[in-house]
Parts: C-alpha cells; sequence; structure tokens
C-alpha cells in the first residue's frame, strides 16, 4: 500500500512558508461547485475535477476551488458560483466541460463575466 | 446517480453539512461472500429519532429551498436493486451510520465508478474536514487518513493545489494496486 512521502508534504510545506497570508482567507477568485444531490446527478463532480486540472495546469495559487450543497434550482445543476475579489458573485447555470473552460479562462482570469452562461450577477438571493 | 462513488459522495456532503469535523469511507468488496458493503459514518449532529424513521421518504428533506431529498432513497434504491439494503444508525449529538449492502456480482449492482474522484472533491470542497477512506477488495486493502497528512502540512491547507496533486497521484496509484 502506498503511503504519501512525508518527504514531499514537507517540502511543500517549507515552500509555502511565507506564502501563506494569499490562502489563508486571502485569494483572488473563488469557484465553488454545488454538489447537492442534483448537483452530484447531473455532473457537478466532472465539473469540479476540470477546475481541478485548469487550476493545477496553470499553477494558481491564488484560485480556490470549493463546494457547497443545492441551491434550490435542481433543474439548473450543474451550477458554479465564481466570485472575483472586489467583484459581485456570478452564479452560472448548466455547466459542462465546454462553458467550464470558458468560464474559466475569460472570468476566473480575465476577471470578464460570461453573461451567456450566467444565471443573475450580483444577487445571492435564492429561488424559491 | 451513475455509479456507487457519485451516492458515496452525496451522503458524504450530508454529513459534512451535519457539521462533522471527521468523515469515514469504507468501501469492502468481499468476492468471496459476493458482498460489497459501503459505510460512510460521520460524527455530525446527527438525527433525531422521528427524522431517522422518515428521513427515506422522497418527501423529506433538511433543506429550505426546496421541498424533496433524494440522497439517501436513491441509495436505497439501488442497495435494493442489487438485492441489498441500506441501514441508518443515527444518534442525536454524536454522529451517523450509513451501511450499504449489495451482491457484488449481482447483474444490477452499480459499479463502483471513480472513487479517487469522489474523495479528491470531499477533501478539496472541505478542507477543514478530515476523512478516512479504507477501501479493501479480496486481501487487498487502500488507506488514506487526511489526518496523517494534516500533521505533516502544519499551517499549509489540504486544498493547496500542490498537495491535491500528490493526494489524487497516491488515491490513483493506490486503488490500482487493490485491483
Amino acid at each position: 500500500m502506498p503511503k504519501i512521502s512525508i518527504e514531499d508534504l514537507k517540502r511543500i510545506k517549507e515552500e509555502q512558508i511565507g506564502k501563506m497570508v494569499l490562502r489563508g482567507g486571502q485569494y483572488r477568485a473563488k469557484v465553488t461547485v454545488h454538489m447537492g444531490t442534483c448537483g452530484i446527478a447531473a455532473g457537478a463532480r466532472d465539473v469540479m475535477s476540470l477546475f481541478r486540472e485548469l487550476i493545477a495546469e496553470k499553477d494558481m495559487q491564488d484560485v480556490i476551488l470549493t463546494n457547497s450543497g443545492c441551491a434550490g434550482l435542481c433543474a439548473k445543476e450543474p451550477m458554479i458560483t465564481v466570485e472575483v475579489v472586489d467583484t459581485a458573485p456570478v452564479k452560472y447555470v448548466l455547466v459542462d466541460r465546454e462553458k467550464a473552460k470558458k468560464i474559466f479562462e475569460e472570468h476566473v482570469i480575465g476577471g470578464h463575466v460570461v453573461e451567456d452562461y450566467a444565471l443573475a450577477i450580483g444577487s445571492e438571493t435564492m429561488a424559491v | 446517480m451513475e455509479d456507487l462513488s457519485l451516492h458515496v459522495l452525496d451522503v458524504a456532503e450530508n454529513g459534512v453539512s451535519a457539521g462533522a469535523s471527521i468523515i469515514g469511507i469504507m468501501i469492502d468488496e468481499d468476492l468471496e461472500a459476493d458482498l460489497l458493503t459501503i459505510v460512510i459514518e460521520d460524527n455530525g449532529k446527527g438525527m433525531s429519532p422521528e427524522f431517522l424513521h422518515k428521513v427515506l421518504d422522497p418527501f423529506v428533506t433538511t433543506r429550505s429551498t426546496r421541498r424533496v431529498g433524494l440522497g439517501l432513497s436513491l441509495f436505497e434504491q439501488a442497495a435494493m436493486e442489487a438485492d441489498g439494503a441500506l441501514n441508518i444508525e443515527s444518534t442525536v449529538g454524536t454522529g451517523t451510520k450509513i451501511v450499504v449492502t449489495m451482491r457484488h456480482g449481482h447483474i444490477d449492482r452499480k459499479p463502483i465508478g471513480d472513487m479517487a474522484a469522489t474523495i479528491l472533491t470531499l477533501i478539496e470542497g472541505n478542507p477543514s474536514v478530515d476523512f478516512v477512506y479504507n477501501h479493501k477488495k479480496g486481501a487487498n486493502a487502500y488507506v488514506l487518513d487526511t489526518r496523517e497528512i494534516r500533521s505533516e502540512l502544519g499551517t499549509v491547507p489540504l486544498n493547496h493545489p500542490q498537495v491535491v496533486s500528490l493526494i489524487k497521484e497516491n488515491l490513483t496509484e493506490g486503488l490500482k494496486e487493490i485491483q
């Protein structure tokens, strides 16, 4: 059975000394993948995996990837919320791999909202 | 849900919502006994006997954003289709344990699916929660315990991209080895 090598973990720890301010609550962008039963059944985990790959590919240490529960719009899943610091959060609906790539390039990296895929901008009110 | 790993992700997310600090996920593929057992255990807030009694009803949910809850009912259905069952033990203040059994070789048993993606999603999405993942297949076993990783990392969070990459590599290789 393989073990994660302690040396690798120590190396990461040493490399991160001094950089920690950034991830300790501060980040430039946060991507939240909605992971309720509805989201999972509609493919949210694949969307999360894709964002993980994109973040790793570009080595973007200032982007946080996280998940949350159902937002009450199950028919629009998979949904994600993108928050770029100092701007309003944007919810994207019916996200697939192609849309996710575009949102990552244009919004997460470029800072421009992909309006075609957005549900609402600046609203955190849930639909009932 | 296409496979069992998605059901596991869903139920484990319930544990996170219940405020758990540690979630255990155990998969035991006992080929000799033709039995697949999945156990998901959390130390969250637990359920009252009244709620526990009706939790498998699809029209019961803790959510306020919608009125139906399908997670556990869907998992139970998947178990029953493969000659199995879903059992829940829960105590308020102590946590919840879900035990799912299935006939391993049943023609209608859903495939296990991508457990590596499920565990990674859980760890990365909930970096303050610990996960202990134990997967047995016949005589082989794979164990991943984020408490061990966390203690080596100090202040570096578990969702750091480099840590996530290491865990991903370990999961992928470890699960391949026990096949």
